[in-house]
């Protein structure tokens, strides 16, 4: 739960880029950070990318994706990082102002002084490549299917085709063997490899897995479960190349065919999404075009190595943190007016204390009661005396005018507040 | 008689193609490539291995699997046998990233290791 309605930086996901960014707002000075995540844990899709490969850049260490997340989740708990976890963010508004709901949180209802977009991405699916042929069940994204094997702890199906060389895909063709079930291909509709070498080597290569370039699946055979996938070779323009079909018998194809990142809360806030990256346009603070409202990792664009992410998400973090210092300057620098006795209302309600430094501030009320004799119009930082001036009588129907004089300056830097009063003479 | 063989290297991301030039398991010489590629050439060679990843069986904790991962890189041609060992493993909540979950498995000399902490549920 939250006690607070205002922080300095709320980060929407708690993924690599969200935990780098709330690390670095807290070491740049911001006062509160909040984290937001939908899940029941930090750490994001590195909870289920169990494989090594992570950190060599940030750690100059191999280590699985949990390890990886643990450091940073560690450091952020060692900062004094706040969180909300099983959370979900409903809108954000341009003025910064967030609702979420979820199980234990309820309504949660809160403005932040700069917020860190660092949503991720998520998985193209079937209907996004628009794959032919019946839709049973058994067609699924490789992540789903990773995190049901590395999280959950079922599998899926027993005999395998994947779709899309991808690094997703062909770790998950390494995992899935080596759960005991049977990968009966990799297929990649482009005549060179998507993923990286290595992983070609350490999950297709040592498993004996068939890797056909220029393949794709024309249609998917089956009626409550996929029992067989169609595959054709297709040429250089993608065009399935007849005679070249086959049909391969099994019970689960994945998917493993891009990412998208995931901005739907970001368009909402009304941050301009730049069409060939699917993310927000950013500065180099990775700022938006909306003030206060920074981006950083696979929200932005899809990185090929977390350590960049978190590089990302440190940058967003500095920024998110300054853009909050300023705001909150200017927070401080306004003191409310408040109506005291016999006053129904100030205006203006909050005023620079800095104005003073080059002119008078004048204020504007209205009395509740008449007084028909002389008054004094006051205006007082608790007992303290800073302005007055004297009226013959004071009537509701008629706005009286009181100044700030330029000499009131010093006192009015010591005060939290200031109320006028209008009290017989 | 020299030979060459060609090896695609895992050790970082670039992933070079290494041609190894050797007699028999001596290795002559190693092009392009790092310290660490050339490391990574000469075992692969003569005794490859892999850093393994998977998961066991966890009782109490917010999910059903912990993940697990080898200290160092593992025989290759013994993986499956690793798995058996680990499919039959089971640990108690909590758990802290790094704990020794299995002690020189198949007496390798590698040590299974907690990837992650994992709180009681």
């Amino acid at each position: 739960m939250t006690t607070k309605d205002r922080y300095d930086v709320v980060i929407i996901g708690a993924g690599p880029g969200g935990l780098a960014a709330a690390i670095a707002a807290r070491q740049n000075g911001a006062e509160d950070v909040l984290v937001i995540e939908r899940d029941k844990e930090l750490g994001g899709i590195l909870q289920q990318c169990i494989h090594n490969g992570f950190g060599l850049e940030t750690f100059q260490q191999d280590l699985p994706g949990p390890s990886y997340a643990q450091r940073f989740i560690d450091q952020a708990l060692d900062h004094g990082v706040e969180f909300l976890l099983d959370t979900m963010v409903l809108d954000i508004s341009s003025q910064r102002r967030i609702f979420a709901t979820g199980k234990h949180s309820g309504i949660v209802d809160l403005t932040a002084r700069s917020v860190v977009l660092s949503m991720g991405c998520r998985e193209r699916t079937r209907a996004q490549i628009r794959i032919p042929g019946m839709r049973p069940a058994g067609v699924y994204t490789a992540g789903t299917a990773q995190r049901w094997v590395n999280v959950e702890g079922f599998m899926p199906g027993s005999r395998y085709v994947i779709l899309g060389s991808g690094d997703i895909g062909m770790i998950m063709a390494r995992r899935l063997t080596l759960e005991g079930a049977h990968v009966e291909r990799v297929l990649e509709v482009m005549p060179y490899l998507t993923g990286l070498t290595r992983n070609y080597v350490q999950c297709l290569m040592d498993f004996d897995i068939p890797l056909q370039l220029s393949h794709t699946v024309k249609r998917i055979i089956g009626h409550k479960r996929v029992e067989a996938v169609e595959t054709v070779r297709v040429d250089e323009r993608w065009n399935p190349i007849p005679g070249s079909e086959e049909i391969i018998p099994c019970d689960t194809m994945l998917l493993s065919v891009g990412l998208i990142p995931e901005n739907e809360l970001s368009r909402q806030a009304g941050v301009l999404i730049d069409p060939l990256t699917g993310g927000p346009f950013v500065d180099d603070s990775f700022q938006t075009n909306i003030p206060g409202i920074f981006a950083a990792g696979n929200v932005v664009h899809v990185y090929d190595l977390v350590d960049w992410v978190s590089e990302a998400g440190r940058l967003a973090g500095i920024s998110a943190a300054r853009f909050a210092a300023q705001v909150r300057r200017k927070e401080n620098r306004l003191v409310p007016l408040l109506a005291g006795e016999n006053v129904r209302y100030v205006v203006p309600h909050r005023m620079d204390r800095e104005t003073l430094a080059e002119t008078p501030v004048r204020l504007q009320l209205r009395v509740r009661q008449p007084i028909e004799s002389p008054v004094w119009v006051e205006v007082r930082n608790r007992t303290n005396l800073i302005a007055r001036k004297g009226e013959l009588y004071a009537r509701p129907g008629e706005i009286i005018t009181l100044e700030i004089p330029t000499t009131a300056y010093d006192e009015v830097q010591k005060a939290d507040e200031l109320t006028l009063a209008v009290v017989k003479r | 008689m020299s030979e060459k063989t060609k090896i695609l290297c895992i050790t970082c991301p670039k992933g070079c193609t290494l041609e190894v030039s050797h007699e028999g398991q001596t290795i002559l010489e190693v092009k392009p490539g790092c310290k660490r590629g050339h490391a990574y050439a000469a075992n692969e060679l003569v005794n490859p291995r892999r850093m393994v990843a998977t998961t066991v069986n966890i009782r109490g904790g917010l999910h059903p699997l912990l993940p697990v991962y080898t200290s160092a890189p593992f025989p290759k041609g013994r993986i499956h046998e690793l798995r058996e060992v680990l499919r039959k493993v089971e640990v108690q909540a909590p758990i802290r990233m790094g704990a020794v979950v299995v002690e020189d498995i198949l007496g390798t000399g590698v040590n299974i290791l907690a990837s992650r902490d994992m709180a009681q549920a």
